[in-house]
């Protein structure tokens, strides 16, 4: 465990912030959050194949990141990928119907839980090979710097990716050139077993920016208005033709690394402290406090979004199986 | 005798090397406190000390390259890639450094490193599923080494370390097995047998470059590596029922590759199939049919049949997945036609 990290459980703080943005934020979140409970008991209860890894407790990130841009403004994703689609309007039906292997997931079947992908959300994809979305995302910057389209590109990637050599290359290209690119570091405090600290001889990770004279900001990544908050004003900055920013969002990952993974490295009580930092209930508390929602009315949204995941999961379970030689369409694009 | 699983058996000869040799250290993710994410390294940390047992980042090249540094400088390393899809982040420091530091040297430096990790496709999607031996096996200065069994496996294992160039010890995910230690759910395929899980507990060596026959024929000759060895094992005992008599080769190492096991099998046979899970373009099966075709030529009485994975990176849905890498069917299959001229 960090000792430098503080783990807050106040309301988020939501005054001055549009309701309506706050109430998307809780949806997806909520969203999110139920995908991945669901899935969990999909893998214990049912033949749904590969693997897949948890962002649970850590929606925020994805979700606070996402709200500060547009529709057509780009992400590229990890392993752990599927709140940042969720964020990123992704269908729900699709994603679920992907996880099932079926033809009508959001990548036919044939990327699964690590590599969801929807260009018509600016969903680039999710890579599982640590790192590699950051040069990515880096380059979507640059197609959008020659396109001259005004769009942003964000890239996702945890604590252990900053140690990948291609993490320097891209940052270092993206500040020369300075690209509408943005870099969220989520950092869950472990990369499998290791913690920051075994890993990185300065373990506040922001501040490898500094040696691309490239702004950061270190956030409390459980708050999702202050996720939000900071990405506005990179995407501000990213617009204007001042360039990239990197974004440390301190959170935790609460379940295993994947599936099944015990996690048994973990302090019981380090656990159990971030379970009561939850970034949803933390950000409940501040909009009732705000009076920028009503119990009731988040109770409806915590409704609405299982029934989301269910009818989701019932549609995929409608939806048709991957056939052997689907694949065969797909290996390289025809002129 | 005592059976080991596939990981607890190259844990064993990992072990033994490292208490009887100081200059073998260990580099990877997660290989120290967590044991490995495949359990291969469990409880070395505790026996070894930080010392040996390095915990890396992720960083492959870095690691892979501080391997290399290491091993220039009178140290044995052994490096660990949690899946070998991540090999391709540190290219340049085997097929550039590694694979050829010793020829730049005019044969002045030397390189006794082992580079490990599992492969094979377990319906983890294209990045965690694909078989990169043919890559190593085209690299000249590398050796590629491909235990099938436990007992293979202790005994490759220990000779890759104590081999004094770069080698790819590459393991099988499917293979691994239920006894491997730290437990967990076992992956499984019901074409694996269980051969070879009599391993000794004391130390021994596989020579590289000595194939090993896994079952003795007559009327065809199947070549094959890993799961693929396992699968075709299944191909001979159907084909058994039906009289037709199948010999089954193990290389176990594919560089350097044992030759005259293969060509004196040939000779008696007369018809090959092989058999290889990486894809098939200019892969490893395809080497393997050169090869014959070379030296055996005139022993054959049909064309070699190959049998290896649809020119595809690997598809996550099951049904799909399937269909790229051979099966027991598409084995069998390929004897039939290997025959039928
Ligand atoms: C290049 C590469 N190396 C290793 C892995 C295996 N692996 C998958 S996730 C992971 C940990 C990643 O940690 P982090 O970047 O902090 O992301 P988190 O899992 O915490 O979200 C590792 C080692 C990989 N997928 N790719
Ligand atoms: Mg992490």
């Amino acid at each position: 465990m960090s000792a430098t990290i503080e783990i807050r459980r106040d309301p988020v703080n939501c005054s001055g912030q549009d309701p309506a943005v706050l109430l998307r934020m809780f949806r997806k979140m909520l969203q999110a959050r139920e995908f991945e409970e669901q899935l969990y008991y999909l893998f214990l209860t049912t033949a749904m194949p590969g693997t897949m890894h948890q962002a649970v407790g850590q929606e925020a990130v994805a979700v606070g990141v996402v709200s500060a841009l547009n529709a057509d403004d780009t992400i590229t994703s990890t392993h752990r990928g599927h709140a940042h689609c969720v964020a990123k309007d992704v269908p729900l039906n699709e994603m679920m119907a992907e996880m099932f292997a079926k033809r009508e997931g959001s990548c036919r079947g044939m990327g699964g839980s690590m590599h969801l992908t929807d260009f018509s959300k600016g969903m680039l994809g999710a890579f599982a090979i640590v790192g590699s979305g950051i040069p990515i995302a880096t380059g979507a910057a640059l197609s959008a710097r020659v396109r001259n389209s005004g769009q942003v590109a964000v890239s996702f990637f945890g604590d252990g990716a900053v140690n990948e050599g291609i993490f320097h290359e891209a940052l270092n290209m993206a500040a020369l050139w300075k690209l509408p690119a943005i870099y969220i570091i989520e950092n869950n405090q472990y990369a499998l077993s290791m913690t920051v600290e075994e890993s990185s001889a300065v373990p506040n990770l922001a501040s490898r920016a500094c040696a691309y004279g490239m702004p950061d900001r270190r956030v409390d990544g459980n708050d999702v208005v202050a996720v939000y908050d900071a990405t506005c004003e990179a995407v501000e900055r990213a617009r204007a033709g001042d360039g990239p920013t990197l974004i440390e969002a301190l959170t935790y990952r609460i379940r295993g690394h994947a599936r099944f993974e015990a996690a048994g490295y973990r302090p019981e009580e380090e656990v159990e402290a971030w379970k009561a930092a939850d970034p949803i209930e933390r950000l409940a508390a501040g909009m009732i406090a705000a009076g920028a929602a009503s119990a009731d009315e988040l109770n409806r949204i915590r409704e609405e979004a299982e029934s989301a995941i269910e009818d989701a999961i019932e549609y995929a379970q409608t939806c048709t199986d991957v056939e052997a030689e689907d694949y065969l369409a797909y290996i390289t694009a025809e002129n | 005798m005592r059976q080991l699983g596939l990981s607890a058996a190259i844990r064993e000869g990992i072990i033994q090397e490292m208490r009887a040799d100081d200059s073998v250290i260990l580099l990877g993710e997660d290989v120290g406190k967590f044991g490995g994410a495949f359990h291969v390294t469990h409880d070395m940390l505790d026996e070894f000390g930080a010392n040996r047992v390095w915990d890396t980042p992720i960083s492959e090249a870095g690691f892979t390259g501080l391997g290399i540094g290491a091993a220039l400088t009178g140290l044995r390393p052994i490096v660990e890639y949690q899946y070998l899809d991540f090999i391709f982040c540190a290219m340049d420091q085997v097929v550039n450094q590694a694979a050829k530091i010793r020829l730049m040297s005019g044969g002045r430096a030397k390189v006794p490193l082992v580079l490990r990790g599992p492969q094979g496709a377990t319906g983890r999607g294209a990045q965690h599923s694909q078989s990169i031996e043919a890559y190593m096996m085209h690299t000249p200065g590398m050796k590629v080494v491909m235990p099938a069994t436990p007992f293979d496996a202790k005994g490759l294992i220990i000779s890759a370390i104590r081999d004094d160039n770069p080698v790819l010890f590459v393991e099988h995910k499917l293979l691994y097995g239920a006894a491997s230690p730290g437990g967990g759910k076992a992956l499984s395929d019901s074409a694996i047998q269980a051969i070879g899980m009599d391993v000794p507990e004391e130390p021994y060596a596989i020579p590289l470059g000595s194939a090993d026959v896994k079952r003795q024929g007559s009327d065809v000759t199947i070549i094959a590596t890993l799961l693929m060895l396992h699968r075709s094992l299944t191909v001979a005992a159907q084909l058994a029922e039906q009289g037709i008599s199948v010999e089954v080769i193990d290389p176990r190492s594919l560089v350097p590759l044992d030759v005259d096991t293969i060509a004196a099998s040939v000779a008696k046979t007369n018809h090959v199939v092989v058999v290889s899970e990486d894809t098939s373009r200019a892969g490893v099966a395809a080497e393997l049919v050169a090869t014959i075709n070379d030296h055996c030529f005139y022993d054959l009485e049909a064309p070699v049949q190959r049998v290896a994975a649809v020119d595809t990176p690997i598809p996550f849905g099951p049904a799909a997945e399937r269909h790229v890498i051979p099966q027991v069917d598409d084995i069998r299959a390929a004897a039939y036609r290997a025959l039928s001229d």
